[in-house]
């Protein structure tokens, strides 16, 4: 590794697996309008094939490219070295609060599984023999369900949040803000089924409106608006089932 | 879903607390002119329904909420979980609920 | 403080939670003092005594701030959880730090 030179970039890279790793720094030529993932693949091309890291579209679409870039969760694809580098260092890890695969590839399946348990897919009881259901984008609930819909799943909340590093079990911004968009799509028939779901104990109440899932989601959608009204919706519900239940 | 009637118990205190929490501060504000005598806060609660009541309620609530949020804290911090989280929580309550009421008690009873 | 933490909303959060751990942790205290009243008027007077001393009005005032700031923040969290979605969080949060800074300060000035 030669020495810094006014135009190479040292960027750490955390190394490692399962059973733990550390930090490995890297000299990396900049160049214009160079962005993390161009960063990383220049490492592996270049200096180190033996580098772990997952991408796709390489055009902020997938979400394939989240990793921790300074200490915030980003699409390195979408981040440019010269809004995010200081002294001509940068810090590359894998998202937080999921497990390591390798270097910088994290084990997204808990946070799919999370997902699947919040009930984050559409169940609809119409058949291809019935007209289409006809719902106005203008009605207030189909805005709501459309201002949450957009998710592609890249884990950058789940790796803001505190609550879920602080909680195992709770179900995370991202599934709950499915769940909330699923609440609010008339023609879904598992709507109680969901909130069975959500009003439990890994789910919305959990939430402390910390806003850090919204601050870093690239796609600028709000987890915390979604469960805000999540902890209404479910909370009437519950109030109203005891109702029921104690007065027939 | 204990962790919803949970939410729920410390949203409803919090609710109730409101009022009682301005209230609180407006005497504070207004008493502490002039410097705080025991006389002066003594001869206001004495034999008092009003402050009875109001504080007797404030203790009662404050003893769920704090309890709670002093939950949150310990399972999220401190990682605590099971009975001993559960143990250590109704000990706070019971604790802030005997100490408070008997604070009410010492300050709108007769010595 | 971890990096993707410095935003004001955790921030907010935080000021919420080391509030009410403060002021719990006071409670057992103001009750005992408070339970003094038991032994008569003189055995509160007496440690009434010590509030005469600027480091103890400091206190004082400190408190005032954590019910405040406790108080302020808890309304703006149960609208938050109550009322309709609003994008202005970071203003609310703004207003309840500074109305507690307003209350507790208007408390130490009649206080001195």
């Amino acid at each position: 590794m030669s020495a810094p030179t006014t135009d190479s970039i040292t960027v750490s890279v955390w190394r490692g697996g399962v059973s733990g790793g550390d930090f490995q720094e890297f000299q990396v030529p900049q160049q214009p309008s160079q962005t993390i993932l161009d960063i990383v693949t220049w490492i592996q091309r270049n200096l180190d094939a033996s580098l772990s890291y997952r991408f796709a579209c390489r055009v902020g679409m997938c979400g394939s490219c989240a990793m921790m870039v300074n200490g915030l969760p980003r699409w390195t694809c979408r981040t440019h070295v010269n809004k995010v580098m200081v002294d001509n260092r940068l810090k590359v890890e894998p998202l937080r609060n999921l497990p390591v695969i390798k270097d910088l590839a994290c084990d997204m399946s808990e946070f799919f599984e999370k997902w699947r348990q919040a009930e984050g897919h559409f169940q609809g009881s119409g058949t291809r023999d019935e007209t289409v259901a006809a719902i106005s984008p203008k009605s207030l609930q189909r805005q709501t369900a459309n201002a949450a819909i957009e998710c592609i799943n890249c884990a950058i909340c789940y790796a803001a949040c505190d609550v879920v590093a602080w909680n195992r079990d709770y179900l995370g911004p991202a599934a709950l803000n499915r769940a909330w968009s699923l609440q609010n799509d008339q023609r879904d028939c598992a709507r109680d089924e969901r909130l069975t779901v959500v009003a439990g104990d890994a789910g919305c109440h959990q939430c402390h409106s910390q806003q850090g899932c919204s601050t870093y989601c690239p796609n600028e959608l709000n987890p915390t608006a979604s469960i805000a009204g999540l902890k209404q919706m479910s909370a009437h519900w519950f109030m109203k089932k005891k109702y029921r239940e104690r007065h027939g | 879903m204990v962790e919803l009637r949970l939410y729920l118990a410390q949203r409803a205190t919090a609710a109730i607390m409101a009022p009682l929490v301005l209230l609180h501060l407006g005497v504070m504000i207004y008493a502490i002119q002039g410097g705080l005598t025991a006389n002066e806060i003594l001869e206001r609660t004495r034999d008092s329904l009003f402050w009875g009541g109001t504080y007797g309620l404030f203790v009662i609530a404050v003893s769920v909420h704090a309890a709670i949020g002093l939950r949150n804290i310990l399972r999220e911090w401190f990682r605590l979980r099971g009975p001993v989280l559960t143990a250590l929580c109704w000990l706070c309550a019971a604790g802030l609920l005997f100490a408070g009421l008997r604070a009410v008690a010492a300050v709108v009873g007769t010595p | 403080m971890k990096a993707h933490r410095k935003q004001p909303l955790y921030l907010a959060f935080l000021m919420h939670r080391l509030s009410g751990l403060g002021l719990a942790l006071f409670l057992p205290f103001h009750f005992y003092v408070l339970g003094l009243a038991l032994e008569g008027n003189a055995a509160l007077e007496g440690f009434l005594h010590w509030s005469e001393l600027p480091l103890v009005k400091f206190a004082e005032f400190g408190l005032v701030f954590l019910l405040a700031l406790h108080f302020f923040g808890g309304l703006r969290l149960l609208a938050l959880e109550n009322l309709p979605w609003s994008n202005r969080q970071k203003n609310y949060a703004a207003v309840a730090l500074a109305a507690a800074f307003f209350v507790a300060c208007g408390y130490l000035l009649r206080a001195i």
